[in-house]
């Protein structure tokens, strides 16, 4: 059991351990959903609307920032020389992903710190309630993000599917518009996309919008997406072959 | 301690290993030496368990590499070509993460830390940051890695790339006091002749495959006499010449001649006076394991 431990736990402090020393990672990922949201919440005359959809994007722009580094730390670095090593990949992938996950929740946590701004008001448990579901979409799209990055062989790669299909995606969460207003194909699509929930979940903890769905639903879907990612990370990084190219 | 049998690779279509056999004993320092692109960089993921082969097998310290990848993990230390280190964390940071993955913790973990920061002179910088240190530095927390598992085999890619010569020297040290004081094995791949000519025994890899094998001398041994270099400006021309004057057979390369043949010192004296003007340069040498290899692959290794 500690073989299967210590290397989770060691990863996990390695995340926490560059992040803090590399402290203006931070203001890159808080300071532009930041601005975001303030632009088009003060635009449209309704900060509450677009909140949780950019703190879903702060969750998402640390979790791209932190599974990007290990398209170059598995060809050459760190992660490479783990991996030869007798550690079992299910514990690495575990200690990557719940590190990057931290890393993003801490983040999004910075971020919920501007909610009164939104107007929001809600009680302790609700708060409590909110930085469990910060975490539970941290670790999701980190899960996402792993499950990309693992088997690309260049950044570049997986900056054309972020601007493919990660924004695009967060687009069509009900992060700009909500579900219930959109038109056509669009709906089917966002009752389809999993970052719908997650931005229900948060919609509903925050009390600014009860519409669907509803917070039970959001919370199922969220969980069984990440739990989903989880186990495709696994599967993905037990693969027997660790380069794909010469 | 390490086996190869007929080990293969392809990379889609393309042959990166062909039938590779050798043997490396216990406590042998064996060197794979070839070009860029021969064919080592292939054969050291297969060892170090990066990936299977597409045919033939290996084993290191008796346990086969794609079938029981994790018993080889624990008996290897692996250092890379490139840096392998986290370079935002500390020397004692980057070792004691590495133990971690090898089970080792606590009290047993610190004192092996002790002694291979001791053992490769790092002692004074464990906790600066590896950012910090020079690439001579940073070759030695590798090694340092590599070891902290008491590894009964190490494999090196190419360890010595981008370090100065006194750096390399020191490298050499540690690799050959390893060998003696704790018997382990070791096998390196390398570009560089100066390093091939340190190992115990080599094998020339070239296209993917193993082109001669044995001690540095023995190979050497395969060049009857003298190597005589000469550079002329139509270099074609020469070697045409040469041929029929002299029944010999120069190999060509980028311009340069090269003659293998017993009392080189008498053919140079003839073959300037055979051809005056023509020739621009000459040289004589010993039998180099350059020379070795342009002998059995007609191609040069740098």
């Amino acid at each position: 059991m500690n073989n299967f431990w210590l290397p989770v736990i060691t990863l996990w402090q390695r995340e926490l351990v560059r992040f803090w020393r590399q402290k203006s990672r931070v203001l890159g990922v808080v300071a532009s959903p930041l601005v975001f949201w303030l632009l088009i919440g003060s635009g449209s005359g309704d900060l509450g609307r677009f909140f949780a959809g950019a703190l879903v994007l702060t969750i998402l722009f640390s979790a791209i920032f932190s599974t990007i580094s290990i398209i170059e730390d598995r060809r050459e670095g760190f992660l490479l020389s783990m991996l030869v090593s007798p550690a079992s990949r299910t514990s690495l992938v575990l200690g990557k992903i719940l590190g990057a996950a931290t890393l993003a929740w801490i983040q999004g946590l910075i971020f919920l710190a501007f909610a009164p701004l939104a107007k929001v008001s809600i009680g302790i448990m609700d708060v409590v309630a909110l930085i469990g579901a910060v975490f539970l979409v941290s670790f999701t799209l980190t899960g996402l993000g792993f499950v990309i990055a693992w088997r690309m062989d260049s950044t570049s790669g997986f900056h054309a599917i972020m601007n493919l299909l990660l924004v695009p995606m967060w687009m069509v969460s009900g992060s700009l518009f909500p579900m219930a207003t959109a038109h056509g194909w669009i709906k089917a699509v966002m009752w389809a996309n999993p970052l719908t929930y997650s931005i229900s979940l948060l919609n509903n903890l925050l009390k600014l919008s009860s519409g669907s769905p509803g917070i039970g639903v959001s919370l199922t879907v969220t969980v069984a997406f990440g739990l989903a990612l989880l186990l495709a990370s696994g599967v993905v990084a037990n693969k027997k072959s660790l380069v794909s190219n010469a | 301690m390490i086996l190869a049998e007929n080990l293969s690779h392809q990379y889609g279509s393309r042959v990166a290993l062909s039938n590779v056999s050798f043997e490396v004993n216990a406590g042998e320092i064996f060197g794979l030496l070839g070009p860029n692109g021969g064919g080592k960089s292939t054969l050291f993921r297969i060892l170090s368990t990066m990936m299977a082969p597409t045919g033939g097998r290996a084993e290191v310290a008796g346990h086969d590499v794609a079938r029981d990848p994790a018993a080889v993990r624990r008996s290897i230390g692996v250092v890379f070509q490139t840096q392998s280190l986290d370079k935002a964390l500390t020397v004692a940071e980057n070792l004691r993460a590495q133990g971690h993955m090898y089970g080792l913790s606590g009290p047993k973990l610190r004192e092996r830390m002790e002694q291979v920061v001791e053992r490769l002179g790092l002692a004074d910088r464990r906790n600066d940051l590896v950012e910090t240190l020079s690439g001579g530095l940073k070759r030695r927390v590798e090694i340092a890695k590599g070891l902290l598992h008491r590894p009964v085999v190490l494999l090196m890619d190419e360890a010595s790339t981008g370090l100065d010569p006194g750096a390399r020297r020191d490298l050499w040290q540690y690799v050959e006091e390893l060998r003696s004081r704790e018997g382990v094995t070791i096998l390196l791949t390398t570009h560089i002749l100066d390093e091939a000519d340190r190992c115990d025994r080599l094998a020339l890899l070239h296209q993917g495959k193993v082109v001669a094998e044995g001690t540095p001398a023995q190979l050497r041994s395969r060049i009857g006499g003298d190597v005589v270099v000469l550079e002329a400006a139509d270099s074609a021309a020469l070697a045409r010449q040469i041929e029929t004057r002299f029944g010999l057979k120069p190999s060509v390369m980028d311009g340069v001649l090269r003659v293998e043949i017993a009392n080189g010192h008498r053919f140079i004296t003839e073959v300037v006076e055979a051809f005056p003007g023509a020739i621009d340069s000459v040289g004589l040498h010993k039998p180099t394991l350059e020379d070795v290899f342009v002998r059995e692959t007609g191609a040069l290794i740098e």
